[in-house]
């Protein structure tokens, strides 16, 4: 009997102290905190990614708060892989509104495929794009494309983009991707662009970063934008399509998504996401709609024509 | 025997082409000038298409204080200034000339007489130096750093020793070895104008045992040079790593970045830059050849030749034997530092030291296996890193633990890849950490 | 020129060093000792090496294959028949095979492939295993066979180690005088595990990894060292302390200094570190044999100090180039 009286005093003595300790511990040494931060963290979706520019979920907690607190708005403050919803649940909790934001999606421009743009030698290295990068140009004839290490794959939090083992490009799904602008960041020939997704997810891309001269850009890539302007005369209208250094840009709030550049360009370099099949004679695309659903995205690029 | 004191490797020698006197290569038909041929600012292109330049006619300037002109090889009519692919397989601004006969420039002396210093006594440090940087002289043994700088020490350095690398630690190469050879007294005098450029009284020639007959010839010739000391060294890869050459040849460790070498007291020059600056000065011929050793085991012909900068690669090949069947990876440079070259048809630059054909079977990493914490790595870095660590968190894009375990101290010889069992690309991961960090370190100083 | 030119970055030559090199060639310093454990102990000792080593093997193949799927092939790389031979060699002769494989099985299958396989194992994976059965089977682990050639001579009796634990025990330095000399126990005539027979062919043994730079000096060197000292120090304060000499050439010693504590996976990679981990591994192992609850401390000590290779790996970092100058210049 004595033994264990003797055990379970002292054992009772020791988590008392213990207790004792933690409770001052716990007092002296807390760490006041604005509750809207647990709260906002609360509703954000705790993947960490940083696409939103802060570090972490609770770093852009802290930041919605501090800019209700100083600014009085949300403004600038986005969470892309939430989106809207998300942004309306923090408005929410600080009283705030928030003005609608487009959905936007990562696009991979550059389609030079294992056919369009040969291999001309073959890299031996670690895989990662940029330790490709530092041999220079890299296994294929042209300074801007595709390395198809999968840098992007690899910093990708979603799943959302993988290489083609056919073409050996990254290949977005649209349904996964948050467009958190992780990948744009990774990829050393910033390829990768997040786009606004378009209305009803179509949109029209230049699938080709190349600023090389047409006739080196012509040499080494089928899918090439060689520069030639010929997409920019045809939307002089809307003037959405621009030239800079040999390469073409469609600004996609401008595009009216009348795929008239797609048939254009001599290349095949202009593509169109998601649109309804043509019709024979089609003359816009603002025609009746085919019956396609969003959830299925096409994300597969066309082949080049020839 | 002296050698430097942490780690190092020892690859197989394989220098084919000790044996082979060199010979002059021939003209080539269009000649690239690539202008980017040193690191630093680029230089300005100054001429255009069809302009008729000279041998010795200057295509492009200095586009700042770190940074050299480039001078024509060859003389002929400018084809186009454009961008090349180059050797550092980028394409660059590069201005192309269609070589017509061999015209030089006026004032270039092309006898062979050895002009001895005493022959020039009106000869002062500053006009040295300017024209060492009017020659657009460059480092030669691959790095390629303006000259002229590294004979500026910055304020409050003052330059004790200078220390010729003749060291030529890479397999296969053996162009520095000929040169000491074929040239040993203008070696001698070039040591001197250095050494008078920068005002100080000792000069040390590294070699390394491999080349006895080189140490033998310099130090008969150094007899009459009594401040010229010639230093046997230990055979050990990177030996001609410029931190690893002080170390061995004055036991002084140049402390981590961002001290200088100069630090030590000791400035390094290349034995081919000491050539080249002998020329420049003595001769008033700019930087516009360089020795060049083509070499592989499947070569017909091994050998170092005398070539005109901008020559075609693939054109030094086909004096050489020709282009082997089996080729399977084409090295410019030595095969330890050396950058693989994506195309034969690229020009040879300031930093040209050698062209390594390797037969496929050579040519392919073997697969990596992963990492058995041998600590050979550890044990072969010359600068007391740990690879395994820096490649790993490189890998994992820590750059903060890359750089507090010193990753900028890498000097990127290869020599953890060269021993690892497993054969695990630990360089290229840990040069992808060094390029961020370095990246990181400059953005925050610039804040 | 047929095919595609290759590229890559520097360096594009290789030593040609490989991880199976390495593991064979520890493989065949421990043939020597191998042999003569196979003339001490007889048929008995191969059954023993040849049900640990195949057992390991297997193992390996079946987990990395069926339970984690991967497809390259890990049992050529020897380091499965490395951890075979270690752990048979820390078995006695006589062991049951079942035992064996149950050992075989803890070694590769929890001491190595749960921590995801060569390289990232934190224990060394024959010592996991020996422990393991050293634990479960106290019993069957520590009854020696006869050696074959003690018989010739008809001596027979006690190991080296419990002698000396029981005169420390007893406070008798007398039962001493039962041990074999030193001479005798470093050529190798004594009790104990297959490994444990001949310091001398296994000296002989690392001798040849020291040449053929599989292991550096550091490790081996150390830990002898510290046990001589260590030991020697005890031995002249009391004599009821064996001699060093015979302290370093009894039980694993050898064994665990030149094969197990200079395992890659699980010994720091500093030369700093590799010291510090030595002298540890000498200290416990004379601790543990002097005043533990076992006769041989050292399986116990080099898995202690495997735990702590992290640790030290963090702190004792390689002497960088340059270090010492800039701190001179820094004054």
């Amino acid at each position: 009997m004595n033994p264990i009286l003797l055990a379970i005093i002292a054992l009772g003595a020791i988590g008392l102290i213990a207790a004792l300790l933690l409770y001052f511990a716990s007092r002296r040494f807390a760490v006041h905190e604005d509750e809207r931060i647990g709260q906002v963290s609360a509703v954000l979706p705790q993947a960490n990614c940083g696409g939103c520019g802060f570090p972490g979920c609770a770093g852009f907690a802290g930041a919605c708060v501090k800019a209700t607190d100083e600014k009085g708005s949300l403004e600038g403050l986005l969470c892309p892989v939430g989106g809207q919803p998300v942004m309306e649940q923090v408005a929410g909790i600080l009283g705030m509104t928030v003005e609608a934001s487009a959905p936007k999606v990562a696009v991979v421009r550059c389609n030079g495929s294992c056919e369009n743009r040969p291999r001309l030698v073959t890299y031996d290295g670690a895989k990662s794009c940029k330790v490709e990068q530092m041999i220079g140009m890299g296994d294929t004839g042209c300074s801007y494309g595709c390395y198809g290490c999968g840098d992007c794959v690899a910093s990708c939090q979603f799943d959302a983009i993988h290489i083609n083992p056919e073409t050996l490009l990254p290949e977005v799904d649209e349904e996964k991707c948050t467009a958190c602008g992780a990948c744009a960041k990774a990829c050393p020939r910033q390829i990768i662009e997040v786009r606004l997704k378009g209305p009803k997810n179509r949109r029209m891309v230049v699938l080709c970063n190349n600023k090389d001269k047409g006739a080196i850009a012509n040499k080494w890539c089928k899918a090439s934008c060689i520069g030639c302007g010929k997409c920019v005369k045809v939307c002089e209208k809307f003037e959405a399509i621009t030239l800079t250094k040999n390469l073409a840009y469609i600004d996609a709030e401008k595009c009216k998504l009348c795929r008239k550049c797609e048939e254009a360009c001599p290349k095949g370099a202009i593509h169109s996401f998601n649109m309804p099949p043509r019709k024979p004679k089609a003359e816009t695309a603002e025609t009746p709609k085919a019956p396609q659903t969003p959830t299925t995205p096409n994300v597969e690029p066309v082949k080049a024509e020839q | 025997m002296k050698t430097f004191s942490i780690g190092g490797v020892h690859p197989e020698e394989n220098k084919l082409s000790a044996g082979s006197p060199i010979r002059e290569a021939q003209l080539p038909k269009q000649a690239v000038f690539s202008m980017f041929q040193h690191i630093g600012a680029p230089a300005n292109p100054v001429v255009k298409k069809g302009d008729v330049v000279k041998v010795g006619t200057l295509l492009g300037e200095a586009g700042g204080f770190v940074s050299a002109p480039i001078y024509s090889s060859v003389s002929g009519k400018v084809n186009k200034v454009d961008v090349v692919l180059d050797a550092s397989g980028l394409r660059r601004m590069a201005v192309v000339v269609d070589v017509e006969g061999d015209e030089w420039e006026e004032g270039i002396d092309r006898t062979t007489d050895l002009v001895k210093l005493a022959d020039c006594p009106d000869l002062d440090s500053k006009t040295i130096v300017d024209k060492i940087k009017t020659a657009g002289i460059v480092g030669m043994g691959g790095a390629t750093f303006p000259t002229h700088v590294k004979l500026c020490p910055p304020p409050g350095k003052v330059a004790e020793c200078v220390i010729v690398n003749a060291v030529e630690c890479e397999p296969y190469l053996t162009a520095d070895h000929r040169l000491m050879l074929e040239h040993p007294d203008e070696i001698l005098v070039g040591l001197q104008l250095v050494m008078k450029a920068v005002n100080v009284k000792k000069g040390y020639i590294g070699i390394e045992r491999n080349k006895p007959d080189a140490i033998e010839l310099m130090t008969e010739k150094a007899k009459q040079y009594p401040e010229i000391e010639v230093v046997p060294l230990k055979v050990k890869y990177p030996q001609g790593g410029e931190k690893q050459l002080i170390d061995a040849v004055i036991k002084r460790q140049v402390p981590a970045p961002p001290a200088l070498p100069i630090d030590t007291g000791a400035i390094v020059q290349n034995v081919g830059t000491i050539f080249a600056i002998y020329q420049a000065v003595m001769k008033n011929k700019p930087l516009i050849d360089r020795i060049i050793t083509v070499t592989g085991k499947s070569l017909s012909k091994p050998s170092n030749l005398l070539a005109r900068l901008g020559t075609p690669f693939s054109q030094l090949i086909d004096e050489c034997g020709g282009l082997p069947e089996d080729t399977g990876k084409i090295i410019g440079g030595g095969p330890m530092m050396g950058k693989a070259l994506l195309s034969i048809d690229v020009p040879m630059t300031k930093g040209s030291s050698g062209l390594l054909i390797m037969k496929e079977d050579e040519a392919k990493r073997a697969e990596a296996e992963p990492c058995i914490r041998c600590a050979k790595c550890v044990g072969a870095c010359p600068m007391g890193l740990e690879p395994y660590l820096l490649s790993k968190v490189s890998e994992l894009r820590d750059w903060d633990a890359a750089e507090q375990d010193d990753i900028t101290s890498c000097i990127e010889c290869g020599s953890c890849q060269f021993t690892c069992p497993s054969h695990r690309p630990l360089l290229d991961y840990i040069r992808l950490g060094k390029a961020t960090v370095m990246g990181i370190i400059r953005a925050r100083s610039a804040k | 020129m047929a095919n595609k030119l290759t590229i890559s970055l520097s360096p594009h030559v290789h030593g040609g060093d490989s991880v199976q090199k390495n593991m064979y060639g520890v493989c065949i310093a421990l043939l020597p000792a191998l042999i003569a454990s196979f003339c001490f102990f007889g048929l008995g000792a191969v059954k023993v090496m040849l049900a640990s080593v195949l057992s390991c093997v297997i193992f390996e193949w079946a987990i990395t294959k069926f339970i984690l799927k991967r497809d390259r092939l890990t049992i050529l790389d020897g380091s499965a028949i490395l951890t075979g031979l270690l752990l048979g060699f820390n078995l006695p002769s006589n062991l049951p095979i079942w035992i064996i494989i149950l050992g075989a099985l803890f070694a590769i299958g929890v001491g190595k492939l749960t921590f995801g396989g060569l390289g990232q194992n934190i224990f060394n994976p024959a010592l996991a295993g020996r422990v393991f059965l050293l634990i479960s089977f106290p019993v069957q682990m520590t009854s020696w066979s006869d050696n074959v050639l003690d018989h010739i001579d008809g001596y027979s009796g006690a190991t080296p180690l419990s002698l000396m634990q029981k005169a420390i025990l007893e406070k008798d330095a007398s039962i001493l005088n039962d041990l074999p000399s030193s001479l005798e126990m470093f050529l190798g005539q004594t009790e104990g595990s297959m490994g444990e027979v001949s310091a001398l062919l296994l000296l002989i043994g690392c001798a040849f990894m020291l040449w053929r730079k599989i292991i550096t000096w550091h490790i081996p060197v150390s830990i002898i060292a510290t046990v001589v000292v260590f030991a020697g120090l005890l031995h002249l304060a009391n004599p009821i302390y064996a001699n060093p000499l015979q302290v370093v050439f009894s039980g694993g010693m050898i064994l665990g200094a030149c094969y197990m504590a200079t395992d890659y996976v699980t010994s720091p990679m500093s030369h700093k570190g590799q010291l510090i981990f030595g002298v540890c591994i000498g200290l416990l192992t004379v601790v543990i044999r002097n005043w533990g609850a076992y006769p041989e401390g050292m399986s116990f000590a080099i898995i202690i100090m495997n735990a702590f290779t992290p640790l030290i790996n963090v702190y004792c970092k390689p002497k960088r180039f340059g270090e010492v100058i800039g701190k001179e210049a820094a004054k």
